[in-house]
C-alpha cells in the first residue's frame, strides 16, 4: 500500500499548478468578477493542456490517465476558483466534438440548476424552460431548470468534491496568512487560541476531506464518493466561513476574496443531488 | 496513488488471519473487568501467545502498512485487546529501544514481548496534566539511587504493575522541560501507595500512586539525568501514530449493529436519524483512509508518525462520542439502562477528548507546529 502522491501525480499537479498561476492568478480573479463571462482564449489553453481530455484514451486523442489523475487537476481548479463549466466540459470530452481541446463549451442541467448556459455551445440535459436568476456567485452565471433531478453520476460528485477540496485548502491558507500577519493587542491574531483553534479545525477538515476524496478517486466506489462529498462539502463551506471569520471586518467586505470562497462552495454543495442523497446512500450502505 | 496491498503484505495477512481463525476459539473466557489480577493474567497470556505465533514484536520491528494489517486483522477477528500490555508494547518498551543502553534493553524488552511483565505510566501529576513537564515529583540523587517523592494520577494498570515508566524532576532551577529524568519505578519498591480512582462509568481504570521516599537505583534512568522530556517525547509521539487503527474498525462495526438496531426497532423510518448515520458512516470511511494515508506516509519518511496523529487524533475523538451519541438515539428509553450494549461505551468515550491530550492542546499543536503560527500562552 503507497496511498500517497506518485512522482507523475506531483508532476501533474504541479503542472495544473503552474498554468492556473500563470493564467489565472488574483489580477485575472478580479478582472473576471469585474467583466463577467468565459475567457474563451483560456479555454482553449485549458484543452490543449489536456484538462479536457485527462481522462480520454490515448487512442482516442485523450491523455488516457484517470480518476486520481483528474482529482488532481480538478482540486487546483478549486484552489485558484477557476470559473467556467469545467466538469460539464471535461465530462463531455469524447463524446462532444471540440469538447476535449476546449473549441466547444459545454453546459449541462444538474439538480434543477445550469451553470454557464448562455455561454456554452452545447447543453447537456434538459434545459428546455430555464430562466436566469440573479447568481449568488459573481463568478457563476446560474439558470433555474425546471424538471427533477436524476440520479447524480458518481464522476460528477467526485469531481466536485475535488474542487471543493481545493476550495478549502485554499481557505485555510488565507486563514492562517491573515492569522500570521493582522496584528491587535499588540501581537499576530494567530497567537490567540481563539483564533489558532479556528484555524487548526480548518486543516483538521481540509485534511479528513483529502483522504477521503484521493481514496475514492482510486476505488471509484459509490460510498467512498458520497463520503468525499459530504466531508469535502463541509470542508469548503465550513472553512470557508471561519475564513471569513479569521478576517473580522475584512472578510465581510467586497473586496476580500474570502466571499468568492464561500459562494462557489455554496454553488457546488448544490450539485449532485445535494447533500441528502449521499447522506441516504450512505445510510443505505449501512444495512447493505 | 495505490491502496493495493504488495504480495508480502497479502500473505502477511492471509497468514495472519488464518492463525487467529484457528488460535482464537481455543483462548480462556474473557476475565470480569473488575478483577485486575485475572486481567493481568489474561492480557499477558494473549501476549505470550502472540509471542510464541512470532506476533510479539509487531508494534516495534514490522513496517507501518504490516502493523496496520495486524491491528485490522486482530480487530475483525475479535481477539483480545492489548490491556495490561499496552503502556510496555507501545510506550515504554519503544522508549527503551531507542534510548536505553544495551543493558536495559536485554533486561526490560524480552519480558515485555514474552508477556511476563507489566508496565504503566507515570507521567501525569495533579498539578501537571496538559501541561506535563510542570511534573513536581521530586528525585534526589543519594549514592547509587534518586530518592523520590510525589505522586502520580492516571495511571491504567497500577494494581497489577511490575514496573512504572516515571517521570521525576531532578533539577528544579531548570528551564521546566530541562529538569526532569526517566526512571524505570519497580512497582514493589517499599514506599509506594496505590489508590484506584472510580471513573464516571463506575469502574476503576485508573489509580492514583503516592511515593514516599522511594528508593530507585541510578542504572533504572533511560537517558541522560535532565534529559527525560526529549526521552518521553519519542513515546508520545509513538502513541498518536496508529494507535487507534482497531478502534476505528471498531467503530465502523458498532456503526452498522446500530442501523441494524434501528431497522429492527423502527428508527430506521427517521430520516434525520437514517442521515445522521450516513453522516457518521462518511466520518469514520475517512478517519480509515486518513489513517491508510498517515501510515503510507510514515513508510516513507522512515517509519516514525508526526504530527499528523494530532489531526487523527481530534477528529476520532469527536466522532467516537458521536457515535455512542447516535446510539442512545436509536436505543432511546433504553439508553439509560446500564446492562445495553453501548451504554457502557458512551460513557467511556467521553474520556476521548481527554486522554493522550486534550481536544484543545491538539488543536494547538495543529495551529503551531503544522501551520505555524505562534506559539502563544
Amino acid at each position: 500500500m503507497r496511498f500517497q502522491l506518485t512522482e507523475d501525480q506531483r508532476a501533474l499537479r504541479d503542472g495544473v499548478r503552474g498554468l492556473l498561476v500563470r493564467r489565472f492568478d488574483r489580477d485575472a480573479l478580479w478582472a473576471a468578477v469585474a467583466e463577467p463571462g468565459l475567457d474563451r482564449a483560456l479555454w482553449r489553453e485549458l484543452g490543449a493542456a489536456g484538462f479536457f481530455a485527462l481522462r480520454v484514451p490515448e487512442a482516442e486523442g485523450g491523455v488516457g490517465l484517470g480518476l486520481p489523475e483528474a482529482v488532481l487537476a480538478f482540486e487546483e481548479a478549486g484552489r485558484a476558483l477557476l470559473p467556467g463549466p469545467l466538469l460539464a466540459t471535461h465530462l463531455a470530452a469524447g463524446t462532444v466534438a471540440g469538447a476535449a481541446t476546449g473549441e466547444t463549451v459545454v453546459a449541462a442541467v444538474d439538480g434543477g440548476l445550469v451553470e454557464w448556459l448562455a455561454e456554452a455551445d452545447v447543453v447537456r440535459g434538459d434545459a428546455a424552460g430555464a430562466v436566469p436568476l440573479r447568481s449568488v456567485d459573481p463568478l457563476t452565471p446560474l439558470h433555474r431548470a425546471p424538471g427533477a433531478a436524476g440520479v447524480a453520476d458518481p464522476v460528477a460528485v467526485l469531481l466536485t468534491a475535488a474542487e471543493q477540496l481545493g476550495t478549502a485548502t485554499r481557505a485555510c491558507e488565507l486563514a492562517v496568512q491573515h492569522a500570521r500577519t493582522r496584528e491587535q493587542f499588540g501581537q499576530p491574531i494567530g497567537g490567540f487560541q481563539a483564533v489558532k483553534h479556528l484555524c487548526a479545525e480548518l486543516l483538521a477538515r481540509v485534511e479528513v476531506a483529502r483522504a477521503a476524496v484521493y481514496a475514492a478517486a482510486v476505488t471509484g466506489d459509490r460510498a467512498d464518493i458520497a463520503a468525499a462529498r459530504l466531508l469535502s462539502d463541509e470542508a469548503a463551506v465550513r472553512g470557508a466561513r471561519d475564513c471569513l471569520q479569521v478576517h473580522g471586518g475584512m472578510g465581510f467586505t467586497w473586496e476580500s476574496e474570502v466571499h468568492l470562497l464561500l459562494k462557489r462552495a455554496w454553488v457546488r454543495a448544490q450539485r449532485g443531488g445535494g447533500v441528502t442523497q449521499s447522506e441516504e446512500l450512505l445510510a443505505a450502505d449501512l444495512v447493505a | 496513488m495505490d491502496l493495493s496491498y504488495t504480495a508480502e503484505e497479502a500473505d502477511f495477512r492471509a497468514r495472519l488471519r488464518e492463525w487467529l481463525r484457528k488460535t482464537l476459539p481455543s483462548l480462556p473466557p474473557k476475565p470480569s473487568p473488575d478483577d485486575w489480577p485475572a486481567r493481568r493474567a489474561y492480557d499477558l497470556g494473549w501476549q505470550r501467545t502472540l509471542y510464541d505465533a512470532g506476533y510479539a514484536d509487531v508494534h516495534w520491528d514490522a513496517s507501518p502498512t504490516m502493523r496496520l494489517i495486524f491491528l485490522e486483522e486482530t480487530e475483525k477477528a475479535g481477539a483480545p485487546y492489548v490491556g495490561a500490555n499496552f503502556v510496555g508494547l507501545l510506550h515504554a518498551g519503544p522508549t527503551i529501544a531507542a534510548e536505553g543502553t544495551d543493558g536495559q534493553r536485554a533486561r526490560w524488552l524480552p519480558p515485555i514481548l514474552r508477556g511476563d511483565e507489566v508496565w504503566c505510566q507515570g507521567f501525569s501529576e495533579p498539578d501537571a496534566g496538559s501541561d506535563l513537564a510542570a511534573l513536581r515529583t521530586r528525585a534526589w540523587r543519594d549514592g547509587d539511587d534518586y530518592v523520590v517523592n510525589g505522586s502520580k494520577i492516571w495511571t491504567s494498570h497500577a494494581e497489577v504493575a511490575d514496573w512504572c515508566e516515571l517521570l521525576v524532576r531532578t533539577d528544579p532551577d531548570a528551564p521546566k522541560h530541562r529538569g526532569i529524568t526517566w526512571l524505570a519505578l519497580p512497582m514493589d519498591a517499599p514506599g509506594i501507595t496505590v489508590r484506584p480512582l472510580r471513573t464516571l462509568a463506575g469502574s476503576a481504570e485508573f489509580a492514583e500512586v503516592f511515593l514516599d521516599e522511594v528508593r530507585v537505583p541510578v542504572a533504572n534512568r533511560v537517558g541522560d539525568e535532565n534529559d527525560g522530556w526529549r526521552v518521553t517525547m519519542v513515546t508520545l509521539s509513538f502513541e498518536r501514530g496508529t494507535a487507534f487503527v482497531g478502534e476505528v474498525v471498531a467503530c465502523r462495526r458498532v456503526l452498522r449493529e446500530l442501523a441494524a438496531e434501528a431497522r429492527k426497532n423502527g428508527r430506521w423510518d427517521d430520516p434525520a436519524l437514517r442521515r445522521w448515520l450516513g453522516r457518521l458512516n462518511a466520518e469514520f470511511r475517512a478517519l480509515w483512509r486518513l489513517t491508510q494515508w498517515n501510515v503510507s506516509a510514515a513508510e516513507t519518511g522512515g517509519g516514525v508518525p508526526g504530527v499528523a496523529g494530532s489531526v487523527f487524533k481530534l477528529r476520532y475523538s469527536h466522532a467516537r462520542q458521536e457515535l455512542y451519541d447516535a446510539a442512545a438515539d436509536v436505543l432511546g428509553p433504553e439508553a439509560l439502562d446500564l446492562d445495553r450494549p453501548w451504554v457502557p461505551d458512551r460513557l467511556s468515550s467521553l474520556s476521548y477528548t481527554i486522554a493522550a491530550g486534550t481536544s484543545q492542546i491538539q488543536r494547538n499543536i495543529v495551529a503551531e507546529r503544522i501551520l505555524g503560527l505562534p506559539k502563544g500562552r
